[in-house]
């Protein structure tokens, strides 16, 4: 096997008291699609934000295309253009057009020209279908065009790895699709991509892998069939009874089982 | 007792609500009224009139109290604005700095200098940096005094108008930029500042209301005929002419200028209002 594309090595991060990550390994290959779910407060969000040091991690080693992005002496800025990263909040410069979003990124970061930059933000615009939506400004837009936006700005970098935080979690429902048919054909694509998400659809049939954490810690990795379809673990079980059936749910009163219920 | 089902009942005071009302606004309108009226009649106003609007002595303040006076007051106000801006802004970024002492450095300027009256200050710019620095010279003579003066106060106003504007800007937009790859530095100029000045643009033009206000503070820095602005003018002339009237004049000059911007900053903020919803 090639060296992955990331790699994660004994991740531990604490806020203050509260150890958010207790020891995380985590492989993915190249042009691999990698699905993490998990109850909120389990993690997941802190363990993608730490693989482009938006979050720096207390412990633990994190490799990104060989690169070490932990080192102290990596050029993190240079290291984080190739990994392309979507927010759940889209993050959009709201002062910015659409069109100006995608090139004043490249230009002052790549030190693209202007007509270079012009020509791959609409490349990219045109490849999550919003290439008449060049000239509006963010507002106007609506938030699963915010989003494809927001991952055409990311693409317009030329990363060779994404992540997205929940990127359809602030979506209204009927607009969830536009995005998640975006996120497919990126994985089509060979992009190696590792989405944090509780789309379980989306999981169940575009990823390679599909990772459960719980309690700072991942319980459970395999296929999807094998980790939604056939959960080994009963903390799998229960978080995706819950999220299939909501209202099945009963009062939780045996959680002490669950060490994530300490961050609620 | 008749009244046993409750116990408890509001005091009635025998008045409807429309009733109410009524009496309500006619007291206002009535004291208003009376107050007209009692300063209408016990003002002379033939002696107001000779004090304070005389056309013939108001016609003789043109054409210097604009080609002069209102011309130097615009100066003096502009200067020290981009002056404090410039001041502000540095101040602001020390204020957020990661290193401590520029933290406390900025802190220690805004508290001084928010906590002194501007005259102090001008004082200080006009008289005691030039004795204890015989061989500085300020650029651009009285007009450099006045800048760095009326700038040195606005700083400290606009340094923490600036740093609640880059505040207030969602810090999402920061992680955003950095993981796009822009550095701290780039990422504060080409992306938060921008919006940071969008949101602080209305606090930002009240200061400049108040720095008009303020550049009559030059009068205490001894100023050339040529170098007077509004206020050393109306006063200079009051005392030639023995009359108010040029300190009316000079009075209405400043207001020419000082609500329109108040105006232009109301509308600013009605947009911003529906900006956010």
């Amino acid at each position: 096997m090639t060296t992955p594309e990331i790699r994660v090595q004994g991740l531990r991060k604490s806020f203050g008291d509260n150890q958010v990550l207790r020891g995380i390994d985590l492989e993915i290959g190249q042009g691999e699609v990698v699905c993490v779910i998990g109850p909120s407060g389990s993690g997941k969000s802190t363990l993608l934000r730490c693989v482009n040091l938006l979050e720096e991690p207390t412990e633990g080693r994190v490799f990104v295309g060989g690169t070490e992005i932990t080192d102290p002496d990596v050029d993190i800025d240079a290291a984080r253009r190739r990994i392309g990263m979507v927010f759940q909040q889209f993050n959009l410069f709201p002062h910015l057009s659409v069109t100006e979003n995608l090139t004043l990124p490249q230009r002052r970061v790549l030190g693209r020209d202007k007509a270079q930059a012009a020509r791959v933000a609409a490349e990219n615009l045109a490849r999550v279908g919003l290439a008449e939506k060049a000239d509006a400004f963010p507002s106007a837009l609506s938030g699963g065009q915010q989003q494809r936006v927001a991952i055409a700005r990311a693409l317009a970098m030329g990363p060779e790895v994404m992540l997205f935080d929940e990127p359809t979690s602030a979506l209204d429902p009927e607009l969830v699709g536009d995005v998640l048919a975006v996120m497919r054909g990126l994985a089509r694509e060979g992009m190696t991509m590792m989405v944090v998400t509780h789309e379980m659809t989306f999981a169940r049939e575009v990823a390679d892998r599909v990772v459960f954490m719980d309690g700072g810690v991942i319980v459970e990795d395999g296929r999807p069939e094998q980790v939604i379809g056939a959960p080994r673990h009963a903390r799998t079980r229960h978080f995706l009874s819950r999220l299939l059936d909501p209202a099945m749910a009963e009062v939780e009163e045996g959680i002490a089982d669950r060490p994530g219920t300490d961050r609620a | 007792m008749a009244d046993t089902d409750t116990g408890v009942q509001p005091k009635r005071t025998g008045l409807t609500r429309t009733r109410r009302r009524r009496l309500s606004r006619g007291a206002q309108y009535a004291v208003l009224a009376a107050a007209v009226i009692a300063f209408a009649l016990t003002a002379d106003w033939g002696r107001l009139q000779n004090q304070f609007a005389q056309p013939g002595i108001a016609r003789q303040l043109f054409p210097d109290l604009i080609t002069v006076a209102l011309k130097n007051t615009v100066l003096y106000t502009l200067s020290g604005f981009v002056v404090g801006l410039a001041l502000g802004m540095v101040i602001a970024l020390m204020r957020l700095s990661s290193v401590g002492p520029y933290r406390w450095l900025a802190g220690i300027y805004i508290e001084i200098f928010r906590g002194l009256p501007a005259l102090l200050i001008f004082i200080f710019v006009g008289v005691g940096v030039p004795l204890a620095f015989p061989e500085v010279q300020y650029p651009g003579g009285t007009y450099g005094k006045v800048a760095v003066a009326l700038g040195l106060v606005s700083a400290a106003y606009m340094a923490e108008t600036i740093r609640a504007g880059i505040q207030a800007v969602p810090k999402g937009q920061t992680e955003a930029a950095r993981s796009l790859g822009f550095s701290p530095a780039r990422a504060m100029v080409s992306i938060i500042l921008p919006q940071a000045f969008r949101i602080i643009l209305p606090p930002l033009t009240n200061e400049l209301v108040l720095l008009f206000k303020d550049s009559s503070l030059v009068l205490f820095l001894g100023v050339t005929l040529e170098q007077r602005e509004l206020s050393k003018f109306g006063n200079d002339l009051a005392s030639q002419t023995a009359n108010s009237t040029p300190i009316l004049v000079a009075g209405l000059c400043y207001l020419l200028i000082t609500v329109p911007l108040s105006l232009v900053v109301r509308r600013m903020e009605t947009k911003a209002l529906k900006e956010i919803r």
